[in-house]
Order: structure tokens, then C-alpha cells, then sequence
């Protein structure tokens, strides 16, 4: 009896590497990519979250100094607590109208003919396929006369001075939640065409029999749920790219920008990371921004689940 | 007889109001005309003359189309340090090899994670999976470690090794491989005596077509339109899309100029996504998660 027990773990043991030498090749046709994935992505988020707990200027070896950079992160470092903020507001205004967008217009765009949802999928994509194509906005809001947005404005005469769209501290985070929006029908966003396309025609039937009165109630029954899985995937897009801003933002209102009223996390980590090379305080910006990802897309996962109950 | 027929067809599906309808289609056209304004606009100031860009009231399109900004913008490249040439070698170069390389890496990846069963398989896409949720600006400090432990800084390796390894496509790959290569295919493929490796070269990888051209854009995407790196130093290894930024910041002088770099930046990852549309869409109805 003793025997067999002792045994069990380690034949069960014995099974498993007899199945892993069986699958040698399986494994090895994974290698080279998961070489190169630990290496660029699983190796650097276990570095970055032992450095945040330490002191490292990159010329000395890193000396361990406890939760001293998260102390002086929240309790110390206003401009910390400002990119926080900022950025929060950014993610949690661009993250649900992207994704809505994302969704609604996926919708709309499923129920054109195939040449003119061909179209308009390009034409929607088409913002977040080119990176340049964002300085366009500089010329729209441009703080002279000449700026089109001021221009068009000054010509109707509903102002008479051109307003300084991108260094008035008063219109500047509505401009950039424009643009933001602007570009956020992304991968999820094409996702979304692909799932309305998909659905099973024989279903919107079944519920009209079963008694679904109009679309709202078909939309939230039958479609969104059959969405589901899209609707997962596209969330997880869309917040991974809604706390990631920072480039577009110093692309149009230049770095810093005036009075640091979109400075953001990833330009807080910059600051850190590349021109101050303290190391250790910019480790521990990018394990909380790590934090903040992961719980959001778990959060709204939940959330998620929810749909059509 | 007429009349039933018609009846049937009606209670197929739950109608739309008129009123819904309307609606609907002028939402639509909001958001059609504001997604577009930006490229209208770039494109027709890369076609204006200098006269015209400095007009008030401003118009929207140009009354005397030229060519001259595109004149400029490639004279401005040729007068520059470092032969424009360079700079589209280093771009071409970068986004060939990370491009090709991604496809291939991942796609050998995908395949037993799609396909096969083994020991750990669960646990590893599930690492890939939450690595979709954040983005390369959480490891780019260990990353510099590295890049320089590597010996990498300053070289076009930084930049393309990391992209091989990029884990969409491969997510992707492998929603698309594991529904829509057969099973049964493979299995009598084995039993033929094929190896896995002839396997995935003559039954996989024509199957995934479109996956591969999914992951061939989004990988241009990124390196097409890639600026500044921050492991890239010398101004001869630098790319396209960063000159090109050279040029537009060089102010209101060169106004249309920039509109000419920004159309002339568009048309390539905009063109290869107008003529694989619908291979991306076909890989992107995999693209869903399980909760």
C-alpha cells in the first residue's frame, strides 16, 4: 500500500517526461521564438520589478534600498502624482470611447455590401496604419489664423482672436483626447468587423420567433454575446494602448508640454529611464504602470463576462 | 400565394425603425468625415502651392494643384548628410528582415500550440495571452541592460531581433491555425511518413495564408512607421520615418513639405492592408478569447 503511493508521483513523473521526450520536436519548433520572448519580454518585466526596489545609476551596481522609490513616488514626487492622474484620465476617457467606437462602428461597417465595407473598414483603419499621419492635427489646430479649426472659426466670426488650441491649458486635454480617439480604431476595431461579419444569420431568425421586439434587444441577446470572444480581445487592444500614450502627445504639443498638462507616465518614465538614469525609481514607474495594465484588463475581463446576463 | 411569401420574409428578422435608420447613417458619416479630415487635408496641402498654404480664410482644397512639395521634399533629401539613400536602405532593411523573420519565428511557434499536444502548452500561450496586455514601454529599461549586455546598442539587431518575437502576430497565427488547418490532414500527412518540419512547410503554412499576411502588416506597421529607437545612436543607421520628422519640424517654411513626407509615409502600410483587406479580416474572425 505504502509502496504504491510512494510510487504514484513519481511514475505520473516518468509519464510526463516520457510525453515531453515524445514532443521534442513540438518544442523545439517553439524554441527560437520563446528564446527571444523570454530574453525581450518576461526576462525585462522580472528585472524591472527587482530594480524598483533598489538604487541603480547604471554606472554602479544596483545597492537595495526597500520601498523607498514607491515612498518618494507617492509621497514625494508631485509631478508623479500629476502623470498619474493624467494619464488615468486619458485611459479612462480614450480606453471606453475608442472601444465603443471600435464596436459601433465595426457594426455599422458589417452591414454595408462588401465594396463599401470595404471602404469604409480602410478609411477607419486608416488613422492608426500611419503614425506620421497624426502632425496632421497640428495644421488643423494650429494656435494662428492660419490653423484651419481657428481659420474656419475666425471666418464665421464666432471669435475673433485665434485660440491657442495646443498651449491653452483650457482646450489642450480635449484636443488630445480628440486625436487619441481619433486613432484608436485599431486592431480591435478590425476584430470587431470580422465578428458582426461572422454571426450566424440563422440566429437573428430564431430570435425574432422567440419574441426579440427591436434591435436594441437583438443587439444585446443575440449579438453581443455571440461577440463575445472579439469583445474580449478587442479590450485587451484597447487598454494596452490607452495607458501607452506619450509619443503622440509630445508629436503634437511638443515635450514638455506647456505647463506639463499632458505629461504622462511614459513621459515620466522617459525622464527617468534616459535622461536622469536613475534606474531604480524609473523601474518602479514602469512595474506600477505593469500593475495598472494588468489589473485594468483582468478587471474589465470580469466585466465582460457580464454581457447579455 | 404572393402574399405569404412576403410574410415569411418579414418575420426573418426584427426591421429597423426609419427614424434608426437615419440616425445610424448620419453617425456614420460624422465619424467617416472626421476619421478622414486629417488625410484629405495632408494630401491636398502636400498639393498646394506655398501661395495657398498661407491663405486666410484657410480652404480645404487646393485651386492650383502642384507637384513642387514632392519636388522639394526629395531635394531637401538629396541636399542632406547623409545620402536620402541611407535612410531608405536602413528603413527597407529593418522592416524586411524584422518582417520575415516574425513570420517565420512565430508561425514555427504557433504551430504545435495549435496543433499538437504537450506538456506545458497551456501554461505558455497563457504567458503569451497576458503579455498582450501591456506594452514595450514597461520593459524598455531592462531592455537598454539588455541591449548593451548583448552589445546590440547602436546596431539595426536592436531593433529587429525584439521584433521577431512579437507576440500579436503570434496570438493571432495561432487563433487562425488551429481553425482552419485540418486535423485529419496532418494526421495522414504523420502516418505518410511525413516530418514535422515537411509537414509545416507544405500543409501549414499554405493553409494560414492570410494569417501571414495579417502579420506581414502589422509587422510593417510597426517598422514602417518607426521613428526614433532610443538604442539606435549614429545618424546613418537612423530610418525613413525619423528624417522624414526632420523635415517637418523644420517649421512653417516647409509646411507643405511635411504634408508631402506624411502622404508619402502613408502610402505603402495603406496600400499593402487596401490589398489584403479581406485575408486580414478572415484572420481576424480567430482573433477571439476564451474567458
Amino acid at each position: 500500500m505504502d509502496g504504491v503511493q510512494i510510487n504514484k508521483p513519481l511514475k505520473k513523473k516518468r509519464y510526463v517526461l516520457k510525453e515531453m521526450w515524445q514532443s521534442r520536436e513540438d518544442y523545439l519548433f517553439m524554441l527560437p521564438f520563446l528564446v527571444l520572448f523570454c530574453i525581450f519580454t518576461v526576462l525585462p518585466v522580472v528585472v524591472s520589478i527587482f530594480l524598483s526596489f533598489t538604487y541603480f545609476n547604471v554606472l554602479e551596481p544596483p545597492t537595495f534600498n526597500g520601498l523607498q522609490n514607491y515612498f518618494k513616488l507617492f509621497l514625494n514626487d508631485d509631478l508623479f502624482m500629476k502623470a498619474l492622474s493624467t494619464t488615468l484620465i486619458i485611459a479612462l476617457v480614450t480606453g471606453p470611447i475608442g472601444y465603443v467606437l471600435s464596436l459601433g462602428l465595426g457594426w455599422l461597417v458589417s452591414e454595408f455590401g462588401t465594396k463599401t465595407r470595404a471602404f469604409l473598414t480602410l478609411l477607419f483603419y486608416a488613422p492608426s496604419l500611419s503614425g506620421g499621419l497624426a502632425s496632421v492635427w497640428m495644421i488643423i489646430f494650429s494656435g494662428d489664423q492660419y490653423g484651419l479649426l481657428n481659420g474656419v472659426l475666425m471666418d464665421l466670426n464666432l471669435i475673433y482672436e485665434p485660440i491657442q488650441w495646443l498651449t491653452d491649458e483650457t482646450y489642450m486635454m480635449g484636443v488630445c483626447i480628440i486625436v487619441i480617439v481619433w486613432g484608436s480604431l485599431g486592431t480591435s476595431f478590425l476584430s470587431f468587423v470580422a465578428g458582426f461579419q461572422g454571426l450566424d444569420k440563422k440566429l437573428f431568425e430564431a430570435a425574432a420567433v422567440d419574441g426579440i421586439k427591436n434591435r436594441f434587444q437583438e443587439l444585446w441577446y443575440i449579438t453581443l454575446p455571440s461577440m463575445k470572444p472579439q469583445m474580449m480581445f478587442g479590450a485587451v487592444m484597447s487598454i494596452t494602448n490607452s495607458f501607452g500614450v506619450g509619443a503622440v502627445i509630445s508629436q503634437i504639443f511638443g515635450f514638455p508640454s506647456t505647463g506639463y498638462a499632458l505629461y504622462t507616465l511614459v513621459h515620466e518614465l522617459e525622464d527617468y529611464g534616459s535622461v536622469r538614469f536613475e534606474m531604480g525609481y524609473a523601474s518602479a514607474i514602469a512595474t506600477l504602470l505593469f500593475l495598472i495594465m494588468i489589473f485594468s484588463n483582468k478587471a474589465v475581463q470580469k466585466l465582460l463576462a457580464k454581457v447579455g446576463q | 400565394m404572393a402574399k405569404r411569401v412576403k410574410r415569411v420574409k418579414e418575420t426573418k428578422r426584427v426591421s429597423r425603425s426609419t427614424g434608426g435608420t437615419f440616425l445610424l447613417f448620419f453617425i456614420l458619416i460624422f465619424f467617416a468625415v472626421l476619421m478622414a479630415l486629417p488625410m484629405v487635408l495632408a494630401i491636398s496641402n502636400s498639393l498646394k502651392p506655398l501661395s495657398e498654404l498661407w491663405e486666410f480664410p484657410p480652404k480645404l482644397f487646393p485651386r492650383s494643384p502642384t507637384l513642387k512639395n514632392f519636388a522639394d521634399m526629395f531635394n531637401i533629401m538629396s541636399d542632406s548628410l547623409i545620402p536620402f539613400a541611407r535612410y531608405i536602405f536602413n528603413t527597407l532593411f529593418i522592416t524586411g528582415v524584422g518582417t520575415a523573420g516574425n513570420i517565420i519565428l512565430s508561425s514555427m511557434c504557433a504551430f504545435p500550440l495549435a496543433k499538437k499536444k504537450f506538456p506545458g502548452k497551456d501554461a505558455i500561450f497563457s504567458i503569451i495571452v497576458t503579455s498582450l496586455m501591456f506594452n514595450g514601454t514597461v520593459t524598455a529599461i531592462p531592455n537598454y541592460i539588455v541591449m548593451s549586455t548583448l552589445g546590440w546598442i547602436d546596431t539595426y539587431w536592436s531593433i529587429i531581433v525584439p521584433a521577431f518575437a512579437s507576440t500579436l502576430g503570434l496570438y493571432l497565427m495561432k487563433q487562425f491555425m488551429e481553425q482552419s488547418v485540418p486535423s485529419t490532414l496532418l494526421e495522414a500527412a504523420r502516418i505518410d511518413g511525413a516530418s514535422q518540419w515537411l509537414i509545416f512547410w507544405k500543409i501549414v503554412m499554405p493553409c494560414v495564408k492570410p494569417a501571414w499576411l495579417t502579420q506581414l502588416l502589422l509587422s510593417v506597421q510597426a517598422l514602417w512607421n518607426l521613428g526614433s529607437s532610443t538604442f539606435i545612436f549614429s545618424d546613418e543607421k537612423k530610418t525613413l520615418a525619423y528624417a522624414l520628422g526632420q523635415i517637418v519640424s523644420g517649421g512653417v517654411a516647409r509646411a507643405g513639405v511635411g504634408a508631402a513626407v506624411s502622404v508619402f509615409m502613408m502610402v505603402v502600410p495603406i496600400s499593402i492592408f487596401a490589398f489584403s483587406q479581406s485575408n486580414i479580416v478572415d484572420t481576424m474572425s480567430t482573433s477571439g478569447m476564451k474567458d
